[in-house]
């Protein structure tokens, strides 16, 4: 048999049938693995989770399924304003939660900020920010640039040294946690479980935050390319603004697309990579669908490699010496 | 040895190799093909570069050219110093 060619179609996937294949998994794995009555699912208004939540809703009905809206100062408007549209159309129980208060009482923003200013001094009340990644796809190291705007729209864009970058990091990462803390309160309420809403790429590539957004009971669509999820919100009838929105960070207070900050293109193509990767499809071959040199293609290959490597720790259970005291079955 | 080649080597032998076993690398071994440095590696090597030959590294210095071995980053840390660049 002839390889299929390398291009979109590729991702083309029977909607339907893994729809069902999903819903019925979900019921199994919640009597049998986790023992737990219904799930909770925090809802961004991205494409990810409106998916996982729409799935759980298909997969149990509305009554065993509670969505979190847990915005914080830094959040679009529109995110919120997708989720609500996603609950009263999945018409599921739902709480918002501004969870800026518990952020600011942990230090995410001051720890941030003072890590900013080290850098750029005059950043203060009234600026925005976000980090962009860059080297990587010229053929460089990767390193990271702070981008921040001052209340009056100018723009200064600085290297962050590693000790600045890391702060940045951390306390931004306080967002995914609490968001988690929240998910996990209400599941222990509700005795339900966790919904985690990576796609096979967000997944593969590590763009999560260990016990943060990394965390979860079960992870739904983890094997489906980030393509695949598009396709499946318009097969399950999702509202169109949430099938037509642009994958963002939703982190940083300026607006940040996920390949700005993590992925070397942007998703579309980076699940081609992925694909490609995984059929031992050559760079030359990469380039060619893609329109970029083989080179290039080689390096955007290189740059899977090395974010699996670099992010494996992220989803393995703590190590253990030896192979530790035996788990109950 | 050079002076430059010996304290990146150790730099790399005290805080990435933590006496784990892992052999040093050699004067033209790839940080990035034998696993030593990632990329937030590649940082804490380019600020310890910066502190401790009081160099300053552009962005456009931030390739492998230039920081992918030991004899890559004496001449790199040289030529800064001589004001080549």
């Amino acid at each position: 048999m002839s390889a299929q060619p390398l291009g979109p179609a590729v991702l083309n996937y029977d909607c339907e049938a893994e729809a069902q294949r999903i819903c019925e998994w979900i019921p199994r794995v919640l009597t049998q693995r986790l023992r737990r009555r219904g799930l909770v699912v925090a809802i961004s208004g991205g494409i990810d989770s409106s998916v996982c939540a729409a799935l759980s809703v298909r997969a149990l009905g509305p009554k065993k399924v509670f969505g979190l809206l847990l915005p914080e100062q830094d959040s679009s408007g529109f995110s919120t304003e997708r989720g609500r549209l996603l609950a009263e159309h999945l018409g599921i129980e739902y709480q918002v939660h501004d969870i800026a208060p518990a952020l600011a009482a942990l230090g995410c923003y001051t720890q941030r900020d003072e890590a900013i200013r080290r850098v750029i001094p005059a950043y203060g009340e009234g600026w925005k920010n976000k980090i962009v990644i860059a080297g990587g796809t010229e053929g460089g190291i990767n390193f990271f640039k702070l981008v921040v705007q001052s209340p009056a729209g100018e723009q200064q864009t600085v290297r962050l040294p590693l000790k600045e970058y890391l702060q940045i990091v951390a306390a931004t990462n306080f967002k995914q946690r609490v968001r988690k803390t929240m998910d996990y309160y209400h599941a222990d309420r509700l005795n339900y479980a966790v919904v985690g809403t990576p796609n096979r790429l967000e997944y593969d590539q590590g763009f999560f935050v260990k016990n943060g957004d990394g965390s979860a009971d079960l992870k739904p669509i983890a094997h489906l390319y980030k393509t695949q999820v598009y396709a499946m919100a318009r097969h399950l009838g999702l509202p169109e603004a949430i099938c037509s929105a642009v994958p963002t960070t939703d982190t940083y207070s300026l607006p940040q697309g996920q390949d700005e900050f993590y992925f070397a293109l942007p998703y579309a193509q980076m699940d081609l990579a992925l694909w490609a990767l995984e059929h031992q499809r050559s760079a030359e071959e990469l380039g060619q669908a893609l329109g970029i040199s083989t080179a290039q293609a080689q390096r955007v290959y290189d740059d899977i490699r090395a974010k699996r490597r670099a992010t494996e720790y992220l989803a393995a259970a703590p190590e253990l010496i030896g192979d530790g005291p035996a788990q109950a079955a | 040895m050079s002076s430059i080649k010996a304290d990146v080597r150790r730099y790399i032998e005290d805080n990435f190799l933590l006496g784990a076993g892992a052999a040093a690398p050699g004067d033209d071994d790839s940080f990035l093909e034998h696993q030593v440095l990632d990329s937030t590696g590649f940082l804490e090597l380019v600020a310890h570069l910066e502190e401790t030959y009081g160099i300053k590294i552009g962005d456009d210095d931030m390739v492998p050219e230039n920081l992918d071995s030991l004899n890559a980053i004496e001449a790199f840390v040289q030529r800064k110093q001589g004001g080549a660049e």
